[in-house]
């Protein structure tokens, strides 16, 4: 299976979506890791790099969005949705304009660098954003086709990549849909509900769990804002219990949002995979064993949910 | 200019700064000393120097005009129903639960404004997008924003002033309104941007220096502004805060306090005082 990192996914989309003449791409001086510079080498007069400045990024491009221009603004997750924050809720988010945000670097993957630049709190902090929407892809194709949707969506879009290459989920027909979930594995004793890479882990984690005589459900949830309240409705109706993966701290995430729709609407034991503090250095691999991010443990937690039933 | 437009504009800016007090007096809250600082340079954009359809406020070939200090809405909101944009009498509607006339300017509620502002710094970016975006479609129109002069301690501010210099942005004009108080009290004792001109000089910025009372001033700056090849201008004008409210004017009390019922009446008359002598001139 392919191998890539949904960085790589943006840039090639943004190239292959790019040729409207509308569309004009941002980047904080990182387009070399962002990989919006295969956008730049297609299309350099409408690339436009803006400089360590994140904070006037944003508005720019908000100012860039009144005039009818579809605007992609990059940077690393941590200074997209964190540094510029509040250039985001007010002059993007409040305004509704037509701003899609390119948030590579996202999570504990980022390794090596640290804490500093591993983004946990991003899905969170644009969460609380109204009119956003919030894309978490898990492979390479999700990846390029939710820059597409991201495209066609009139209003604001975050979208968070990664700088790790992942192996592929979704098959070559896949078809990507703003908003909805994807089973991908059906079950009947456990949904694993995962977000982004850690999808991968869920249908390792399956096959786990699968040797112990449990029947886990597995559900990619790409679109975490509007969230798919369907699928997960009918996966606590059907399996009664739910453990959330996510690479993001433990509040205000994928689990959180799927809390809140369990909560509200058909109560069950949800366990919620996530970090509980700051990154820190180490190989990817690593941090993950170190955070509890492991087909291992979403077995683990599985077996726990099911037995709070 | 000549005289009798100038009469005519100063009249409108009385108005507006009349506008603006019932704003805010209506609402009992709101900003009226910066309102009144720019209701000149307001008044000479709206009608004498932007190119602007009050029936058509979306049109896409129209001159831009950002409120970088948001916060000031009453003033702009005051020149925006003067202009036709929307009816003088839900001026006093500012601030209240149903009306459109929020706190701040909201591009997406009220007819005329570009861009929602309020939190300071971001406006100017957002001229700036503004402004690029006329470059890449190759649009001759420009684009106008008013700052604070303590809204110059933002450091945001700073990035776009590089921002614009470095794309050549001589479509885009930030004017400032040097009226030397913010909230806390005197700009330089708070935390002190001058000297302001040499800022803007250094980031590559072609500067203006004006009276924010002096049509014939502003008119010059702005004609200096649309001259001005590869760099934006910034127009740093010397405003007097609360200007033409006697007990209002320099003092950084009134910076985001209401009028009481005597003090908006002995305001409003002090206004209307004014234009009836302006009027005589006419």
């Amino acid at each position: 299976m392919a191998k890539q990192a949904t960085r790589e996914s943006y840039g090639a989309a943004l190239a292959e979506y790019g040729a409207d003449e509308n569309i004009v791409v941002l980047d904080a001086d990182l387009s070399k890791s962002t990989k919006t510079e295969v956008f730049k080498k297609k299309y350099p007069e409408r690339f436009i790099n803006m400089g360590i400045a994140e904070a006037n990024m944003m508005c720019v491009a908000a100012g860039l969005a009144t005039t009818g221009k579809t605007v992609f603004a990059s940077s690393f997750a941590m200074f997209a949705a964190g540094r510029a924050f509040e250039q985001v809720r007010n002059s993007i988010g409040y305004t509704n304009l037509n701003v899609k945000i390119g948030a590579t670097h996202a999570g504990i993957s980022v390794g090596e660098d640290g804490a500093s630049h591993q983004c946990l709190e991003d899905i969170a902090l644009m969460r609380s954003i109204p009119n956003m929407v919030i894309i978490n892809p898990a492979d390479d194709i999700e990846a390029r086709q939710a820059v597409k949707a991201a495209i066609d969506h009139d209003g604001p879009v975050y979208m968070r990549f990664g700088r790790l290459a992942v192996e592929d989920v979704n098959g070559e027909d896949y078809k990507f849909q703003l908003g909805k979930g994807v089973m991908l594995e059906d079950g009947s004793d456990v949904t694993i509900i995962a977000t982004g890479l850690m999808v991968g882990m869920a249908l390792e984690a399956k096959a786990m769990l699968e040797k112990d005589g449990i029947s886990a459900r597995v559900v990619n949830i790409h679109t975490i804002k509007p969230i798919d309240k369907d699928i997960i409705i009918k996966a606590a109706k059907e399996t009664g219990a739910i453990v959330t993966a996510e690479e993001h701290y433990i509040m205000g995430g994928l689990g959180s949002a799927v809390s809140e729709v369990v909560c509200e609407n058909q109560p069950c034991p949800v366990k919620i995979i996530g970090t509980d503090r700051f990154g820190k250095s180490g190989k990817p691999a690593e941090l993950f064993k170190e955070y509890g991010l492991t087909p291992e443990n979403i077995a683990i937690k599985a077996k726990e949910a099911i037995a709070m039933k | 200019m000549d005289a009798k437009r100038k009469t005519e504009l100063a009249i409108i800016a009385n108005k507006v700064r009349k506008h603006a007090l019932t704003a805010v007096f209506s609402a009992n809250s709101g900003h009226p000393g910066g309102s009144l600082s720019i209701a000149d340079v307001l008044t000479l954009l709206y009608f004498e120097v932007m190119n602007i359809d009050p029936k058509n406020p979306r049109d896409p070939e129209r001159d831009r005009f950002v409120l970088s200090k948001g916060h000031t809405a009453p003033a702009l909101y005051g020149t925006l129903a003067e202009r036709g944009y929307f009816p003088v009498a839900d001026i006093p509607t500012f601030r209240k639960v149903d009306s459109y006339l929020q706190g701040h300017p909201d591009m997406n509620k009220v007819p005329g404004v570009d861009m929602s502002t309020g939190s300071l710094g971001q406006g100017v970016s957002a001229a700036g997008g503004m402004a690029l975006a006329a470059k890449l479609d190759k649009k001759d129109y420009r684009v106008y924003t008013i700052l604070g002069d303590g809204e110059l301690e933002e450091g945001q501010v700073w990035e776009q002033a590089m921002f614009a210099a470095h794309y050549k942005l001589d479509n885009m004009t930030a004017f400032i309104d040097f009226n030397g108080l913010q909230i806390d009290g005197d700009i330089k004792e708070v935390m002190n941007p001058t000297p302001i001109d040499k800022k803007f000089e250094a980031f590559g910025w072609n500067v203006v220096l004006c009276d924010a009372h002096d049509f014939d001033a502003l008119l010059d700056a702005v004609n200096v502004a649309k001259a001005t090849k590869g760099k934006p201008t910034a127009v740093i004008m010397k405003s007097v805060k609360g200007k033409n409210v006697s007990f209002m004017e320099n003092n950084a009390a009134w910076h985001g306090a209401a009028p009481n019922e005597e003090q908006y009446n002995t305001a409003i008359a002090e206004l209307d005082a004014k234009i009836k002598e302006l009027e005589a001139q006419l």
